[in-house]
Protein backbone atom coordinates (compact mmCIF):
# COMPACT_ATOMS: atom_id res chain seq x y z
CA UNK A 1 0.00 0.00 0.00
CA UNK A 2 1.10 3.37 -0.87
CA UNK A 3 0.36 6.13 1.25
CA UNK A 4 1.68 9.82 -0.34
CA UNK A 5 4.44 11.14 1.43
CA UNK A 6 4.72 8.43 4.77
CA UNK A 7 5.81 6.21 2.04
CA UNK A 8 5.55 7.11 -0.95
CA UNK A 9 6.90 4.81 -3.52
CA UNK A 10 10.82 5.21 -3.68
CA UNK A 11 11.58 4.54 -7.06
CA UNK A 12 8.69 6.51 -8.35
CA UNK A 13 9.96 9.40 -6.33
CA UNK A 14 13.08 9.30 -7.73
CA UNK A 15 12.32 8.87 -11.23
CA UNK A 16 9.51 11.69 -10.93
CA UNK A 17 6.51 9.43 -11.70
CA UNK A 18 3.07 10.62 -11.11
CA UNK A 19 -0.43 8.83 -11.48
CA UNK A 20 -1.18 8.25 -15.28
CA UNK A 21 1.62 8.91 -16.93
CA UNK A 22 3.47 7.46 -19.40
CA UNK A 23 6.11 5.57 -17.00
CA UNK A 24 3.15 4.79 -14.68
CA UNK A 25 1.24 2.65 -17.25
CA UNK A 26 4.32 1.12 -17.51
CA UNK A 27 5.43 0.01 -14.20
CA UNK A 28 1.57 -0.95 -13.81
CA UNK A 29 2.19 -3.88 -15.97
CA UNK A 30 4.33 -5.17 -13.41
CA UNK A 31 2.82 -4.72 -10.20
CA UNK A 32 4.46 -7.19 -8.10
CA UNK A 33 8.12 -6.10 -9.36
CA UNK A 34 7.34 -2.15 -8.46
CA UNK A 35 5.41 -3.40 -4.93
CA UNK A 36 7.86 -5.78 -4.15
CA UNK A 37 10.63 -3.46 -4.35
CA UNK A 38 9.47 -1.08 -2.27
CA UNK A 39 9.07 -3.88 0.34
CA UNK A 40 12.55 -4.94 0.10
CA UNK A 41 13.53 -0.98 0.50
CA UNK A 42 11.06 -1.42 3.93
CA UNK A 43 12.50 -4.42 5.27
CA UNK A 44 16.07 -3.30 4.87
CA UNK A 45 15.50 0.14 5.91
CA UNK A 46 12.62 0.37 8.04
CA UNK A 47 12.50 -3.30 9.42
CA UNK A 48 9.59 -5.01 11.46
CA UNK A 49 12.50 -6.86 13.27
CA UNK A 50 15.25 -4.32 13.40
CA UNK A 51 17.78 -6.80 14.60
CA UNK A 52 21.81 -6.11 15.11
CA UNK A 53 21.71 -3.54 12.42
CA UNK A 54 20.67 -0.02 13.63
CA UNK A 55 18.95 2.51 11.11
CA UNK A 56 21.94 4.53 11.14
CA UNK A 57 23.99 2.07 9.99
CA UNK A 58 21.55 1.10 7.28
CA UNK A 59 21.20 4.79 6.30
CA UNK A 60 25.16 5.38 6.57
CA UNK A 61 25.47 2.40 4.05
CA UNK A 62 22.61 3.38 1.84
CA UNK A 63 24.00 7.15 1.85
CA UNK A 64 27.74 6.06 1.17
CA UNK A 65 26.38 3.28 -1.88
CA UNK A 66 24.03 5.53 -3.57
CA UNK A 67 27.13 8.85 -3.42
CA UNK A 68 29.24 5.72 -4.93
CA UNK A 69 27.45 5.70 -8.00
CA UNK A 70 27.40 9.22 -8.36
CA UNK A 71 23.69 9.93 -9.04
CA UNK A 72 23.23 13.61 -6.91
CA UNK A 73 19.38 12.92 -6.92
CA UNK A 74 19.80 9.19 -5.34
CA UNK A 75 22.42 10.38 -3.09
CA UNK A 76 20.91 13.78 -1.67
CA UNK A 77 17.62 10.89 -0.48
CA UNK A 78 20.01 9.03 0.97
CA UNK A 79 21.85 11.30 2.43
CA UNK A 80 18.48 12.99 4.08
CA UNK A 81 17.39 9.53 5.55
CA UNK A 82 20.81 9.58 7.31
CA UNK A 83 19.97 12.98 8.95
CA UNK A 84 16.94 11.57 9.86
CA UNK A 85 17.69 8.37 11.38
CA UNK A 86 19.69 10.72 14.20
CA UNK A 87 23.66 11.36 12.38
CA UNK A 88 26.03 13.04 13.96
CA UNK A 89 27.50 15.77 12.00
CA UNK A 90 30.38 13.77 12.43
CA UNK A 91 29.43 10.77 10.93
CA UNK A 92 27.94 12.53 7.98
CA UNK A 93 30.86 14.44 7.14
CA UNK A 94 33.00 11.41 7.36
CA UNK A 95 30.23 9.50 4.62
CA UNK A 96 31.01 12.37 2.68
CA UNK A 97 34.67 11.91 2.99
CA UNK A 98 34.42 8.52 2.23
CA UNK A 99 32.42 9.23 -1.16
CA UNK A 100 35.22 11.53 -2.37
CA UNK A 101 37.84 8.86 -1.42
CA UNK A 102 36.47 5.78 -2.17
CA UNK A 103 34.78 6.81 -5.69
CA UNK A 104 35.55 4.77 -8.76
CA UNK A 105 34.45 2.69 -11.60
CA UNK A 106 33.45 -0.38 -12.13
CA UNK A 107 33.13 -3.39 -12.19
CA UNK A 108 36.44 -4.37 -12.21
CA UNK A 109 38.15 -7.22 -10.70
CA UNK A 110 40.35 -11.05 -11.78
CA UNK A 111 39.69 -14.19 -12.10
CA UNK A 112 40.55 -17.55 -10.88
CA UNK A 113 43.55 -18.16 -12.49
CA UNK A 114 42.67 -19.63 -16.23
CA UNK A 115 41.69 -18.87 -19.49
CA UNK A 116 39.78 -15.70 -17.95
CA UNK A 117 43.17 -14.26 -16.36
CA UNK A 118 43.44 -12.21 -19.63
CA UNK A 119 40.19 -10.28 -18.45
CA UNK A 120 41.48 -8.95 -15.19
CA UNK A 121 41.02 -5.38 -14.93
CA UNK A 122 43.09 -4.21 -11.28
CA UNK A 123 41.56 -1.86 -9.35
CA UNK A 124 41.83 -0.36 -6.03
CA UNK A 125 40.66 -1.78 -2.55
CA UNK A 126 39.70 0.20 -0.37
CA UNK A 127 41.04 1.36 3.19
CA UNK A 128 39.45 3.76 4.73
CA UNK A 129 41.24 6.83 6.44
CA UNK A 130 42.38 7.24 9.72
CA UNK A 131 39.98 10.14 10.46
CA UNK A 132 37.12 8.34 8.53
CA UNK A 133 37.69 5.14 10.20
CA UNK A 134 37.47 7.38 14.05
CA UNK A 135 34.32 8.76 12.97
CA UNK A 136 32.60 5.34 11.48
CA UNK A 137 33.79 3.30 14.20
CA UNK A 138 35.31 0.12 13.24
CA UNK A 139 31.73 -1.23 12.62
CA UNK A 140 30.62 0.89 10.06
CA UNK A 141 34.10 1.14 8.94
CA UNK A 142 34.50 -2.86 8.24
CA UNK A 143 31.36 -2.62 6.71
CA UNK A 144 32.12 0.21 3.88
CA UNK A 145 35.30 -1.52 3.07
CA UNK A 146 33.22 -3.79 1.97
CA UNK A 147 30.91 -2.07 0.60
CA UNK A 148 32.84 -0.88 -1.84
CA UNK A 149 34.36 -4.18 -2.29
CA UNK A 150 30.56 -4.86 -3.14
CA UNK A 151 29.86 -2.08 -5.31
CA UNK A 152 32.72 -1.62 -7.71
CA UNK A 153 34.44 -5.14 -7.81
CA UNK A 154 32.22 -7.81 -6.31
CA UNK A 155 34.41 -10.57 -8.17
CA UNK A 156 37.45 -10.08 -6.10
CA UNK A 157 35.07 -11.41 -3.22
CA UNK A 158 36.73 -13.59 -0.52
CA UNK A 159 35.69 -15.10 2.75
CA UNK A 160 38.94 -13.15 4.24
CA UNK A 161 35.89 -10.11 3.57
CA UNK A 162 33.47 -11.81 5.46
CA UNK A 163 35.52 -12.55 7.73
CA UNK A 164 36.87 -8.90 8.52
CA UNK A 165 33.25 -8.08 8.95
CA UNK A 166 33.00 -10.51 11.72
CA UNK A 167 35.99 -9.43 13.49
CA UNK A 168 34.09 -5.72 13.39
CA UNK A 169 31.08 -6.95 15.18
CA UNK A 170 29.06 -8.05 12.27
CA UNK A 171 27.29 -11.89 12.83
CA UNK A 172 26.66 -14.11 10.08
CA UNK A 173 23.46 -12.93 10.11
CA UNK A 174 23.81 -8.96 9.90
CA UNK A 175 26.06 -9.81 7.18
CA UNK A 176 23.20 -11.12 4.90
CA UNK A 177 20.96 -7.61 5.71
CA UNK A 178 24.34 -5.83 4.90
CA UNK A 179 24.86 -7.77 1.75
CA UNK A 180 21.52 -6.93 0.96
CA UNK A 181 21.42 -3.50 1.66
CA UNK A 182 23.97 -3.15 -0.87
CA UNK A 183 22.77 -5.34 -3.44
CA UNK A 184 19.18 -4.14 -3.77
CA UNK A 185 20.45 -0.17 -3.71
CA UNK A 186 22.63 -1.60 -6.58
CA UNK A 187 19.20 -2.53 -8.31
CA UNK A 188 16.86 0.62 -7.14
CA UNK A 189 19.88 2.81 -8.16
CA UNK A 190 19.70 0.93 -11.52
CA UNK A 191 15.91 1.14 -12.22
CA UNK A 192 16.06 4.57 -11.56
CA UNK A 193 18.80 5.50 -13.37
CA UNK A 194 17.21 3.58 -15.93
CA UNK A 195 13.49 4.86 -15.97
CA UNK A 196 14.52 8.51 -15.96
CA UNK A 197 16.78 8.24 -18.94
CA UNK A 198 13.51 6.50 -20.79
CA UNK A 199 11.23 8.95 -19.52
CA UNK A 200 13.24 11.86 -21.14
CA UNK A 201 12.80 10.09 -24.65
CA UNK A 202 8.99 10.27 -25.26
CA UNK B 1 29.68 -21.18 18.74
CA UNK B 2 30.73 -17.46 17.39
CA UNK B 3 29.78 -16.94 14.01
CA UNK B 4 32.59 -18.07 11.55
CA UNK B 5 33.69 -18.65 8.00
CA UNK B 6 32.91 -21.51 6.30
CA UNK B 7 35.74 -23.44 4.67
CA UNK B 8 33.73 -24.82 1.47
CA UNK B 9 34.61 -28.51 0.31
CA UNK B 10 37.32 -29.64 -1.79
CA UNK B 11 35.78 -28.98 -5.48
CA UNK B 12 37.04 -27.81 -8.60
CA UNK B 13 36.40 -23.89 -9.06
CA UNK B 14 35.08 -23.56 -12.82
CA UNK B 15 38.04 -21.04 -14.92
CA UNK B 16 35.62 -20.32 -17.57
CA UNK B 17 31.81 -18.88 -18.25
CA UNK B 18 29.80 -22.41 -18.88
CA UNK B 19 26.21 -23.19 -19.50
CA UNK B 20 27.13 -26.60 -17.38
CA UNK B 21 25.04 -27.38 -14.07
CA UNK B 22 27.29 -25.49 -11.20
CA UNK B 23 26.93 -25.76 -7.70
CA UNK B 24 27.07 -23.08 -5.34
CA UNK B 25 29.07 -23.54 -2.04
CA UNK B 26 28.63 -20.84 0.83
CA UNK B 27 31.02 -19.07 2.72
CA UNK B 28 28.88 -18.48 5.70
CA UNK B 29 26.64 -20.84 7.36
CA UNK B 30 23.19 -21.46 6.38
CA UNK B 31 20.36 -21.70 8.43
CA UNK B 32 20.11 -25.64 9.22
CA UNK B 33 16.57 -26.92 7.35
CA UNK B 34 15.59 -28.20 11.06
CA UNK B 35 16.01 -24.53 12.56
CA UNK B 36 13.36 -22.77 10.03
CA UNK B 37 10.56 -21.35 11.74
CA UNK B 38 7.32 -20.93 9.79
CA UNK B 39 8.32 -16.91 8.63
CA UNK B 40 11.79 -18.76 7.07
CA UNK B 41 10.04 -21.40 5.21
CA UNK B 42 7.56 -18.43 3.86
CA UNK B 43 10.53 -16.49 2.89
CA UNK B 44 12.04 -19.33 0.51
CA UNK B 45 8.25 -18.54 -1.22
CA UNK B 46 9.01 -22.09 -3.36
CA UNK B 47 9.28 -25.00 -0.81
CA UNK B 48 12.09 -26.36 -3.27
CA UNK B 49 14.23 -23.58 -2.39
CA UNK B 50 14.92 -25.45 1.16
CA UNK B 51 17.33 -27.37 -0.40
CA UNK B 52 19.33 -24.23 -1.59
CA UNK B 53 22.38 -23.56 0.22
CA UNK B 54 21.96 -20.01 -1.26
CA UNK B 55 18.54 -19.54 -0.26
CA UNK B 56 18.67 -20.84 3.60
CA UNK B 57 21.85 -18.20 4.24
CA UNK B 58 19.45 -15.30 2.57
CA UNK B 59 16.37 -16.62 4.73
CA UNK B 60 18.55 -14.72 8.25
CA UNK B 61 16.95 -11.89 6.81
CA UNK B 62 13.08 -13.71 6.28
CA UNK B 63 11.38 -10.17 5.21
CA UNK B 64 13.84 -9.22 2.61
CA UNK B 65 14.73 -12.21 0.85
CA UNK B 66 10.88 -13.07 0.31
CA UNK B 67 10.65 -9.41 -1.24
CA UNK B 68 13.58 -10.59 -3.44
CA UNK B 69 12.19 -13.39 -4.76
CA UNK B 70 8.65 -11.38 -5.58
CA UNK B 71 10.34 -9.02 -7.54
CA UNK B 72 12.49 -11.24 -9.23
CA UNK B 73 9.53 -13.20 -10.41
CA UNK B 74 7.39 -10.70 -11.80
CA UNK B 75 10.51 -9.22 -13.97
CA UNK B 76 11.30 -12.37 -15.26
CA UNK B 77 8.06 -14.36 -15.17
CA UNK B 78 5.14 -12.13 -16.25
CA UNK B 79 3.70 -13.00 -19.56
CA UNK B 80 2.20 -9.68 -19.85
CA UNK B 81 3.53 -8.35 -23.42
CA UNK B 82 7.03 -6.27 -23.21
CA UNK B 83 10.03 -8.34 -23.51
CA UNK B 84 9.85 -12.02 -24.22
CA UNK B 85 11.73 -14.01 -21.66
CA UNK B 86 14.56 -15.31 -23.91
CA UNK B 87 15.60 -11.42 -24.15
CA UNK B 88 14.84 -10.88 -19.96
CA UNK B 89 17.54 -13.95 -19.85
CA UNK B 90 19.83 -12.14 -22.43
CA UNK B 91 19.87 -9.21 -19.94
CA UNK B 92 20.75 -11.52 -16.87
CA UNK B 93 23.11 -13.06 -18.62
CA UNK B 94 24.79 -10.00 -20.32
CA UNK B 95 24.88 -8.62 -17.07
CA UNK B 96 26.47 -11.46 -15.15
CA UNK B 97 28.91 -12.13 -17.55
CA UNK B 98 29.99 -8.11 -17.19
CA UNK B 99 30.05 -8.37 -13.72
CA UNK B 100 31.77 -11.84 -13.68
CA UNK B 101 29.39 -13.81 -11.70
CA UNK B 102 29.95 -17.21 -13.53
CA UNK B 103 27.52 -18.91 -11.25
CA UNK B 104 24.68 -16.75 -12.18
CA UNK B 105 25.93 -16.40 -16.29
CA UNK B 106 25.58 -20.58 -16.36
CA UNK B 107 22.05 -20.57 -14.97
CA UNK B 108 20.77 -17.70 -16.86
CA UNK B 109 22.73 -18.21 -20.00
CA UNK B 110 21.34 -22.10 -19.99
CA UNK B 111 17.84 -20.33 -19.52
CA UNK B 112 18.57 -17.79 -22.64
CA UNK B 113 19.57 -20.33 -24.67
CA UNK B 114 16.33 -22.78 -24.43
CA UNK B 115 14.02 -19.81 -24.47
CA UNK B 116 15.68 -18.67 -27.58
CA UNK B 117 16.57 -21.88 -28.98
CA UNK B 118 19.86 -19.62 -30.05
CA UNK B 119 22.59 -21.63 -27.87
CA UNK B 120 25.71 -20.59 -30.20
CA UNK B 121 24.75 -16.60 -30.26
CA UNK B 122 24.29 -17.64 -26.09
CA UNK B 123 27.78 -19.67 -26.00
CA UNK B 124 29.38 -16.65 -28.05
CA UNK B 125 28.61 -14.01 -25.13
CA UNK B 126 30.05 -16.72 -22.66
CA UNK B 127 33.26 -17.32 -24.52
CA UNK B 128 33.64 -13.40 -26.20
CA UNK B 129 32.33 -12.25 -23.41
CA UNK B 130 29.76 -8.96 -23.84
CA UNK B 131 31.67 -7.38 -27.20
CA UNK B 132 30.73 -10.72 -29.12
CA UNK B 133 28.65 -9.84 -32.01
CA UNK B 134 25.32 -11.58 -31.50
CA UNK B 135 23.29 -9.22 -34.55
CA UNK B 136 21.76 -5.85 -34.15
CA UNK B 137 18.73 -6.41 -31.83
CA UNK B 138 20.56 -8.76 -29.01
CA UNK B 139 24.13 -6.34 -29.17
CA UNK B 140 21.72 -4.08 -28.24
CA UNK B 141 19.75 -5.90 -25.29
CA UNK B 142 23.94 -6.51 -24.34
CA UNK B 143 24.76 -2.75 -24.75
CA UNK B 144 21.79 -1.48 -22.97
CA UNK B 145 22.54 -4.08 -20.07
CA UNK B 146 26.37 -3.63 -19.96
CA UNK B 147 25.50 0.36 -19.92
CA UNK B 148 23.52 0.17 -16.88
CA UNK B 149 25.56 -2.30 -15.12
CA UNK B 150 28.33 0.26 -15.12
CA UNK B 151 29.09 2.05 -11.89
CA UNK B 152 28.35 4.99 -12.76
CA UNK B 153 25.47 3.80 -14.56
CA UNK B 154 26.23 5.04 -18.28
CA UNK B 155 23.10 4.33 -19.75
CA UNK B 156 21.86 6.99 -21.85
CA UNK B 157 19.61 7.94 -24.63
CA UNK B 158 21.79 6.12 -27.03
CA UNK B 159 20.69 3.17 -25.49
CA UNK B 160 16.73 3.97 -25.19
CA UNK B 161 17.51 4.88 -29.63
CA UNK B 162 18.74 1.59 -30.50
CA UNK B 163 16.63 -0.42 -28.18
CA UNK B 164 13.75 1.54 -30.07
CA UNK B 165 15.29 0.77 -33.23
CA UNK B 166 15.77 -2.80 -32.74
CA UNK B 167 11.79 -3.26 -32.68
CA UNK B 168 11.36 -2.84 -28.86
CA UNK B 169 8.77 -0.64 -27.42
CA UNK B 170 8.84 1.17 -24.18
CA UNK B 171 7.80 -1.72 -21.92
CA UNK B 172 10.03 -4.36 -23.20
CA UNK B 173 12.79 -1.39 -22.93
CA UNK B 174 11.93 -1.12 -19.07
CA UNK B 175 12.32 -5.31 -18.84
CA UNK B 176 15.53 -4.60 -20.23
CA UNK B 177 16.21 -2.33 -17.42
CA UNK B 178 14.45 -4.57 -14.81
CA UNK B 179 16.19 -7.48 -16.01
CA UNK B 180 19.87 -5.87 -15.97
CA UNK B 181 19.03 -4.34 -12.44
CA UNK B 182 18.08 -7.27 -10.59
CA UNK B 183 21.16 -8.91 -11.65
CA UNK B 184 22.97 -6.46 -10.37
CA UNK B 185 21.65 -7.10 -7.39
CA UNK B 186 21.72 -10.74 -7.54
CA UNK B 187 25.19 -10.95 -8.92
CA UNK B 188 26.28 -9.06 -5.76
CA UNK B 189 25.03 -11.75 -3.15
CA UNK B 190 26.36 -14.69 -5.52
CA UNK B 191 29.96 -13.13 -5.77
CA UNK B 192 30.61 -12.33 -2.57
CA UNK B 193 28.52 -14.59 0.26
CA UNK B 194 30.00 -17.90 -1.52
CA UNK B 195 30.85 -19.92 -4.58
CA UNK B 196 30.53 -21.93 -7.60
CA UNK B 197 31.66 -25.12 -8.11
CA UNK B 198 32.32 -27.25 -11.13
CA UNK B 199 29.72 -30.69 -11.57
CA UNK B 200 27.05 -29.67 -9.16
Amino acid sequence: MRIPGTDADVIDALVGITPGSPLDAIRVRRPEARAQAQATYRALFAPDVPGNVTAQERFAVGAFVAGLHGDAAIAAFYAARLSDSGASTALREAVDAAIAAAGTQGPYGSYPAGPLSREDTPGPAYRAAAATRRALGPRLAAAFEHVHLLVFHPRDATPVALQALLDAGWSTTDIVTLSQIVAFLSFQIRVVGGLRTLAGRP
Amino acid sequence: MPDAVLVPPDHTAPVAFTRAQLEWLPWLEPLAIEALTERHMASLVDAARLKSPYFRLLARDPDALEARTRTDKDIFYNPDAGLPRAERELAAAATSRFNGCVYCASVHSRHAATYSKREADVQRLLDEGVAADLGERWNAIVAASVALTATPIAFGPEHVDRLRRSGLDDLAIADVIQAAAFFNWANRLMLSLGEPAAGG
